[in-house]
């Protein structure tokens, strides 16, 4: 049913509508108006056979998911940011037991210093945790991706993150159809675990694995991701047999034929990022794009496929590995390993700071006329930071860097204003 | 007069219930370890240490919990000695499903498995968790207070053996005054463990007005399994803290640890006592008091007390006072009608 | 079954893969230790034994095994001083088990429910002559008539039954009971010959074809001591005095005040009937302290409680008629009575001397090979036998002592003996496990439990009549009683073993089959052993 609406409320509608078992909560922002959507959701009934936990912690929250999935019910949490990294060991405990738990990650900035807007620092730092990660463009995707989510993490069991970009995604409204309870139920089956706690068959999960295994198993997490990689577009596809549009997949191209530049991107800023290559085209520049939306299992030969005619690769990423640059540009640095195509990498968007058309524009025009250096931060301050470095090589004690810069611009604006 | 024999109207059994079997006793008496058909939740060829006290109480307290749900039982374990020594792959000496999420969730993922359970129908499977005192009173605190306050429907059990033996002998918030860990050596002017710190997690469980705290000890079985059918007889949140001697931490010998528990009982250290919704209801009587050096001196963990010629009588004297104390409050030698 | 996931998921039990026996440097090993009151019992019974079988109820299975040992349980339950008690483990606990009143017990619903001894021996054709019914003759005719020998007793008196019939007074053994149990040891086909006394021991060999010959003549003969009397009184002696009480027709006349002279059970016993008599003093006089005295502690409270007079520390020097002069003596240094010469004057109308007794062995003078020891009694070597082959002695003929249960004791051992020597063989008397001490016991397990008394009849009673002072235990304080028992050394079922080991390395039999090690699993760490309540199983060295 078409609606106007908050994504976080449609995501919510929709878990509802995977029928889960078990849902626990933890408040965090932005993620916050998911589970309380689910919660009211439950609490009136309109749920069956579901029970809504407040926990104590996110970790608390990940752990209860565990039982619940072991135990053999669906059960899924949501988090973000300090949330997620709070759970980090049961992120990765979960997928290590293999329990098809599925988790809203509404993609938030990491401190200190603490900050609530958007980047993807939070889903990056678990990246390697053997969860399935999909990124949703569209509030459209965010609720068609959930439902996805649960039969994927189920057949395969392997727990799957559905990141959404925080506030961009979760606190905007826009027309979403919210498909009907009768078109999930064809689409979903009812969870049926590979192993289960169970009195009758009382075995042990979740041994101790010493060198003579550990790999092995280490090994199986690998085959599992490699699984998925040829599932989730299946999924997608019959996905759009019963719901009519396409949603998910691996990878999304716009409008790469016969482009000579590509942006790449993860979640939202993709809709940004199209309507300056819309742009572009107008004028007569040979660009595109490639939204990714499963970024782990990483589609290396989708992706070497949809980028190898380029001449120039700009990957736009929200994260940031200090010291090296781009996450994502890495990955797709591996993907494109046996070709020439250099790939650049723009950190943008970073604790919420907008990513405007027209420096995407010159990014990607900067690319194109070989001016783009290997790293860029879109919209950097150049003089904050440079008056900042200065006076911490003039004075030890420096004080906190944020609130210097803070300082510093504050006193520009100041200064502009005489 | 009815027709009772003699047999069945003495009531005296040569060891009373302080054996783990009689055979002279009603079968519905005896505890379940006497039994030839019992459940073994934890099998052999386990690698625990030799005269473990852990795996002792381990097994006690879930082939009771076995017995009183009737074989439903599900068990979910902290990272510790007993998860370490039980299932290193290729072999798990567990006869019950069994789950192993970490060292600090235990408590939640109990939470999740019980709420699992109520949905999939499987209401009649009763859950229980188990840790070691630093996955219950210190990294597992948090979930462990959670699971409490939502009354989740969890038998929680401490195996309480006083420092972090799997990772060798580490202070734990469970650590008593004076005892020598790797991490609080017996040097300087206060050797070993200090006093005025730590945690008392049964009275901790109790603040929270969950429906049943108790604490046990494996020098007394059938104690410690009505405790458990006790608890398994109720529905909520439930603790049961079990001080299990450690025979390598300790520095007692292999066939001292039921001794050893015992001493400690019988001093007054370690009070067995009962609680209901935050209010101790009964609690066992010292039968033999001894004084805390009989608890001390057979571990090595305290011998730095005993150094000859130079006995550290104050020490010694404020760990006396911490029994002392105990037996007062917990009314150990029955002084009081009220518990 | 679906594929579980790899490593992380196992199944159940499979464990039982790693056997952990191989850590093991010490190995518990179930034992048999000697109860201390096993140890102790002149008579050889196995009480540990049979108590537990009592403990549980199953009195018949008790009995049966009481009397692999000993025909007479309830004779030996009255008489008995118990060394047993003395020995038991649990007097360090509380007070020793009440053995002697269980066995009591035991013999009188034996007698109740008319139960016989369990005798399978095939007959073995050999002949066993015991000269002498009284508790050794009595014993050996029991066990060699179980061990399948045709035996006779030939009985110099007119009654069966000995120094128990004539030594020990009515109200310690009432006599239907020594009757009833003579009578049932004598239903399993031995031959008894009342006032047969046997003066020519060859004889018995030579012409009426005895393959062995058992002599057990208890002491009946009094000692006398001379005393300066000039115009003496009655005097007396116990032995006498005590034998007239069984055969007599009128009790014996001793007149309104009576002194037993002596210091032993045979004093206390005859002062204690004189009173009974209806004497108006009975007074004992003895030369040392009550604790030097030979009589046993309780006969001198009860007699003291009857209303008997001792006087300690007290010789008799002169009679005259009935003023007895006695002189006050001390103890010295070496514990021995010294005078003092201070006298003092006691006045009585009858002297019973009750300074011990011999055994009248005249008869054995004549049969060659047959060596005397010092104080007239028969020299036997460690079998038992005399010089003279084929010929067994026991009971008061031979050194030891003088008790009913040494007696008993004797005839088991010589029937043993005889038996062997009857086949060709030398009986070996199986080797005697390690005593099981109270350091092997783990007595936190046992209840308290105060020991049950006995009652006792009333004063008056005792002051007029012979009934049993002494009254038999009911069935539940008998069950009671029992439970007290600590098994010493032998397991009792406890299940400790079982429940303690942390490696579920104990297996239990079942029900009377005890337990077992099992040696895959087990650690060695020894808790079995420590927490056995009873000291039945060891750790020793694992031979690497």
């Amino acid at each position: 049913m078409l609606k106007q609406t908050e994504g976080s409320q449609a995501v919510a509608e929709a878990i509802a509508l995977c029928r889960p078992e078990v849902v626990c909560a933890y408040p965090i922002t932005p993620q916050t108006h998911i589970v309380e959507g689910v919660g009211a959701l439950v609490k009136a009934g309109k749920i069956e056979n579901c029970e809504f936990i407040n926990v104590e912690s996110e970790f608390a929250a990940l752990s209860v998911a565990i039982g619940a999935s072991a135990a053999g019910a669906r059960a899924y949490t949501a988090t973000a940011s300090q949330g997620l990294l709070f759970m980090g060991e049961a992120v990765y405990n979960a997928a290590g037991l293999g329990l098809p738990i599925v988790m809203t990650i509404g993609n938030r900035a990491i401190g200190a210093p603490i900050n609530i807007w958007n980047d993807h620092t939070d889903s990056m730092s678990m990246k390697d945790s053997g969860w399935i990660q999909l990124f949703a463009e569209t509030n459209q995707e965010a609720v068609d991706l959930h439902i996805q989510a649960f039969r994927l993490a189920e057949e395969l069991s392997c727990p799957v993150m559905v990141c959404m970009d925080g506030f961009i995604l979760t606190h905007a409204y826009e027309r979403i159809d919210v498909p009907s309870q009768e078109e999930v139920d064809a689409f979903l089956p009812p969870y049926d675990p590979i192993q289960v706690l169970d009195p009758v068959e009382p075995y042990s999960i979740g041994a101790m694995v010493g060198p003579e295994a550990f790999t092995e198993v280490r090994y199986l997490a690998h085959e599992k991701q490699l699984q998925a990689l040829r599932r989730i577009p299946e999924i997608g596809a019959v996905f759009k047999d019963v719901f009519g549009r396409q949603s998910g997949g691996l990878i999304h191209s716009y409008r790469t034929e016969g482009a000579e530049t590509i942006a790449v991107a993860l979640g939202s800023v993709n809709g940004t990022i199209k309507e300056v290559i819309d742009g572009m085209r107008d004028d007569g520049a040979a660009v595109g794009s490639v939204s990714i939306c499963s970024f782990r299992p990483f589609p290396l030969d989708e992706l070497r496929a949809a980028l190898v005619g380029a001449k120039h690769v700009v990957v736009i990423e929200k994260s940031l590995a200090p010291g090296l640059g781009g996450i994502v540009a890495s990955n797709i640095r591996m993907a494109l390993r046996e070709t020439a195509v250099p790939v650049y990498t723009v950190i943008a968007g970073l604790g919420g700071r907008p990513i405007t058309m027209n420096s995407l524009r010159e990014v990607l025009e900067a690319a194109g006329n070989m001016r783009l250096p290997d790293v860029q931060f879109l919209d950097l301050d150049h003089g904050a930071v440079e008056r900042e470095i200065l006076r911490a090589k003039q004075t030890r004690r420096a004080g906190p860097t944020a609130e210097n810069i803070l300082r510093n611009l504050g006193h520009a604006a100041v200064a502009g204003n005489d | 007069m009815t027709d009772e024999t003699a047999l069945q109207r003495v009531k005296f059994y040569q060891t009373g219930t302080h054996t783990v079997g009689n055979r002279l006793m009603d079968k519905a008496r005896r505890s379940v370890q006497a039994s030839m058909d019992r459940s073994n939740a934890i099998t052999s060829g386990h690698r625990a240490c030799q005269g473990c006290g852990e795996a002792l109480g381990a097994r006690y307290a879930l082939d009771a919990a076995l017995r009183a749900s009737d074989g439903q039982l599900v068990a979910v374990n902290a990272t510790g000695c007993l998860e370490v020594f039980t299932t290193p792959y290729p072999e798990t000496s567990w006869q019950i499903p069994w789950l192993h999420s970490l060292f600090g969730n235990a408590p939640a993922v109990a939470t999740g498995v019980a709420a699992g359970m109520r949905r999939k129908g499987r209401a009649d499977v009763r859950v229980v968790a188990q840790g070691g005192d630093g996955g219950t009173t210190d990294i597992g605190f948090g979930c462990l207070s959670g699971m409490f306050e939502r009354n989740d429907d969890v038998l929680y059990i401490c195996y309480d053996n006083e420092a972090y033996m799997n990772t060798g002998v580490q202070r734990s918030s469970a650590t008593p005054p004076t005892a020598r860990t790797a991490t609080t050596p017996a040097v300087g002017d206060a050797p070993g463990n200090i006093f005025g710190t730590g945690k008392n997690l049964p009275l901790i469980a109790m603040a929270h007005n969950i429906p049943y705290v108790a604490t046990a000890n494996v020098a007394d079985l059938h104690d410690l399994e009505d405790k458990v059918t006790t608890a398994m007889d109720i529905r909520g949140a439930r603790y049961i803290h079990i001080m299990v001697p450690c025979p390598l931490g300790w520095g007692s010998a292999a066939d001292a640890t039921i001794h050893v528990a015992r001493m400690a009982v019988e001093s007054g250290l370690f009070p067995l006592f009962e609680a209901e919704h935050g209010r101790v209801t009964r609690s066992k009587k010292i039968r033999r008091r001894v004084p805390v050096e009989d608890y001390l001196r057979p571990q090595r963990r305290f011998a730095h007390l005993f150094k000859k010629g130079q006995e550290d009588t104050e020490r010694i004297a404020r760990l006396q006072r911490m029994a002392d104390a105990n037996i007062e409050r917990f009314n150990l030698l029955g002084e009081r009608e009220t518990p | 079954m679906k594929q579980l996931p790899f490593a992380i998921t196992l199944d159940p039990g499979s464990s039982l893969a790693n056997q952990t026996g191989s850590w093991r440097t010490m190995r518990p090993e179930y034992v048999d230790r000697l109860p201390p009151c096993n140890n102790a019992c002149p008579a050889g019974e196995n009480i540990q034994k049979w108590l537990f079988h009592a403990e549980e109820g199953n009195y018949h299975d008790a009995w049966q095994v009481l009397m692999e040992d000993n025909p007479m349980p309830g004779v030996m339950g009255r008489v008995c001083y118990h060394p047993c008690e003395d020995a038991c483990n649990r007097g360090q606990l509380d007070e020793a088990v009440g053995i002697h009143a269980i066995e009591r017990f035991l013999g009188r619903i034996a007698w109740e429910n008319k139960w016989e001894p369990f005798i399978d021996a095939e007959p073995s054709g050999k002949r066993v002559l015991v000269i002498g019914a009284g508790p050794s003759g009595l014993s050996a005719a029991y066990h060699l008539t179980r061990l399948g020998h045709a035996v006779t007793i030939r009985e110099a008196g007119p009654m069966a039954g000995g120094m128990m019939r004539f030594g020990i007074p009515k109200y310690r053994l009432p006599r239907d009971v020594l009757d009833y149990e003579i009578q049932r040891i004598l239903d399993l086909g031995v031959k008894l010959e009342l006032n047969t006394k046997v003066e020519d021991v060859e004889r018995a060999f030579a012409e009426d074809g005895f393959d062995a010959v058992f002599v057990a003549v208890g002491a009946h003969l009094a000692k006398r001591i001379d005393i300066p009397a000039h115009a003496a009184g009655r005097i007396l002696d116990a032995v006498s005095v005590l034998r007239d009480m069984e055969t007599g027709a009128e009790p014996p006349q001793l007149g309104r005040r009576v002194i037993v002279y002596g210091g032993g059970n045979t004093a206390m016993d005859v002062a204690r009937t004189a009173k009974r008599l209806g004497v108006d003093e009975s007074m004992i006089v003895y030369r040392r302290s009550r604790k030097e005295m030979p009589a046993h502690d309780f006969e001198a409270v009860e007699a003291e409680e009857e209303g008997v007079l001792i006087h300690w520390l007290r010789t008799i020097k002169q009679i005259d008629e009935t003023s007895f002069i006695v002189e006050k003596m001390e103890i010295d240094a070496d514990g021995r009575p010294r005078p003092t010469g201070e006298l003092e004057t006691i006045e009585a109308d009858t002297l019973i001397l009750a300074l011990g007794q011999d055994v009248d062995t005249a008869f054995m003078d004549r049969i060659p090979g047959v060596e005397m020891a010092s104080d007239g009694v028969v020299q036997v070597d460690a079998s038992m036998m005399t010089g003279r082959d084929g010929l067994f002695a026991g009971g008061d003929m031979v050194p030891a002592e003088r008790t009913v249960t040494v007696a008993v004791g004797h005839g088991k051992k010589a029937a043993r003996n005889i038996d062997a020597w009857l086949r060709g063989e030398t009986y070996l008397k199986p080797e005697k496990h390690e005593l099981a001490g109270p350091e092997s016991l783990n007595t936190w397990y046992y209840d308290d439990a105060p020991p049950t008394v006995q009652e006792r009849l009333d004063i008056v009673r005792r002051q007029s009549g012979f009934q049993e002072v002494l009254q038999g235990l009911t069935e539940d304080n008998a069950l009671f009683e029992a439970r007290r028992c600590l098994s010493c050394g032998n397991c009792f079922e406890c299940d400790n073993c079982y429940g303690i080991c942390p490696d579920n390395a104990v297996i239990k039999l079942g029900p009377g089959n005890r337990f077992q090690i099992n040696y895959d699993y087990c650690k060695g760490c020894g808790m079995c052993a420590a927490e056995c309540p009873c000291g039945a199983i060891r750790m020793v060295p694992e031979i690497v």
